[in-house]
């Protein structure tokens, strides 16, 4: 544990080692304490956990965003103006493919981060287009489902029902499409300039949003298409 | 800055002991032990996602009951992703992450519940539209 300089008191130190409340609590590694965590008497955080924290600042105003989506869907669900409810639009085995896929690639984007951090460039290109691979199998089942609704006539402008539906479900959708693009610029970066540090900053904020837009997903093919088809 | 001896800005090829975690990130450098994370958020997840699949086609549930089971399993799964997927923990060193997201549910809690209660009520409230139709004669 000397081995590393500490930018702290050592003082700072020994008082965090016999507060009592922190017994049990470590930093998850073999050392008790982080230097550079932010929490005052470590010193000022390292500039990945700026990072990390301002994204994940970032991620929660868009799930605040989207849970606007999800309210406005809640309440005019039922608004269906005599055209068809959510029940006569939900086609239950395309969602199950698409949450496989959104949920298949969530793992791949894990598996990237993990080969990220072993710094081995060639499994994080692979993880990486397995990612994108199983986006855009994801967006492309989406898109074929709208083209579908839109040839029945069940289109946005259609009832207030649908207009809620499009909107939630095709934000989403451009979230992941967006998604995909950073994707694209990310593996081509990573190809040109290799682990430089500011590209792995970029890889972590990456695998937050692809994560957080899976989460949303849950959200979604649970009260759209689930409670859909049950209701 | 100049008592440091290490630059705080460098990389030394893999996750640098000086280093604190962001959320989506831990201390860990060998691969094996990210690759079981995320085998386990999958798993979880995939059993989730299933039983919730099965709840919302099943008969077996009775009616009114199966929108509270997918509700469950879609909250149960969110957190599975939160921890697996995100790396949000309890650890001293994870607390501001762990504010920031107690926030942010805040907000989602009363966006989401506000907007429902309020409407619901507007709606019923509101006269119905034949009433309405007849007073504009």
């Amino acid at each position: 544990m000397t081995d590393v300089p500490f930018p702290i008191s050592r003082e700072a130190v020994l008082r965090r080692r016999e507060d009592p409340s922190l017994i049990g609590h470590g930093a998850h590694g073999p050392r008790d304490i982080v230097p550079g965590a932010g929490h005052g008497e470590t010193g000022p955080a390292s500039k990945r956990v700026i990072v990390g924290y301002g994204f994940w600042i970032f991620l929660l105003s868009d799930i605040v965003m989207f849970s606007c989506f999800f309210a406005a869907y809640a309440v005019l669900q039922g608004a269906t103006a005599g055209g068809p409810s959510a029940r006569d639009i939900v086609d239950l085995p395309r969602v199950g493919i698409e949450t496989g896929a959104l949920l298949l690639s969530s793992f791949t984007c894990g598996l990237s981060f993990a080969a990220t951090n072993v710094r081995n460039k060639l499994w994080t290109q692979v993880f990486l287009a397995l990612t994108a691979l199983l986006g855009l199998v994801f967006v492309g089942l989406e898109l074929q489902e709208f083209i579908e609704l839109a040839a029945r006539g069940a289109t946005p402008q259609r009832s207030a029902f649908l207009s809620a539906f499009y909107t939630l479900v095709g934000c989403h959708g451009l979230h992941v499409s967006i998604g995909g693009l950073w994707l694209a610029t990310m593996m081509a970066q990573l190809q040109v300039k290799g682990f430089r540090h500011e590209i792995v900053h970029r890889l972590i904020c990456f695998n937050l949003f692809w994560h957080a837009l899976d989460i949303v997903w849950v959200g979604v093919f649970s009260m759209v298409y689930l409670m859909g088809a049950a209701a | 800055m100049s008592h440091l001896e290490f630059d705080p800005h460098g990389y030394t090829g893999s996750l640098d002991h000086r280093e604190d975690h962001a959320p989506g990130d831990a201390p860990e450098e060998s691969a094996g032990h990210w690759v079981r994370n995320y085998l386990l958020g999958l798993g979880f997840a995939t059993a989730l996602t299933i039983a919730s699949f099965w709840a919302a086609t099943t008969h077996l549930i009775w009616g009114p009951a199966a929108p509270v089971a997918i509700v469950v399993f879609a909250i149960a799964q969110m957190g599975v992703h939160l921890v697996f997927f995100l790396h949000i923990t309890t650890g001293p060193d994870n607390t501001n992450n762990v504010l920031a997201l107690a926030f942010g549910l805040l907000v989602v809690f009363l966006i989401f519940a506000g907007s429902i209660w309020i409407m619901n009520h507007l709606n019923s409230n509101m006269m119905p539209m034949q009433q309405m139709i007849g007073m504009q004669r």
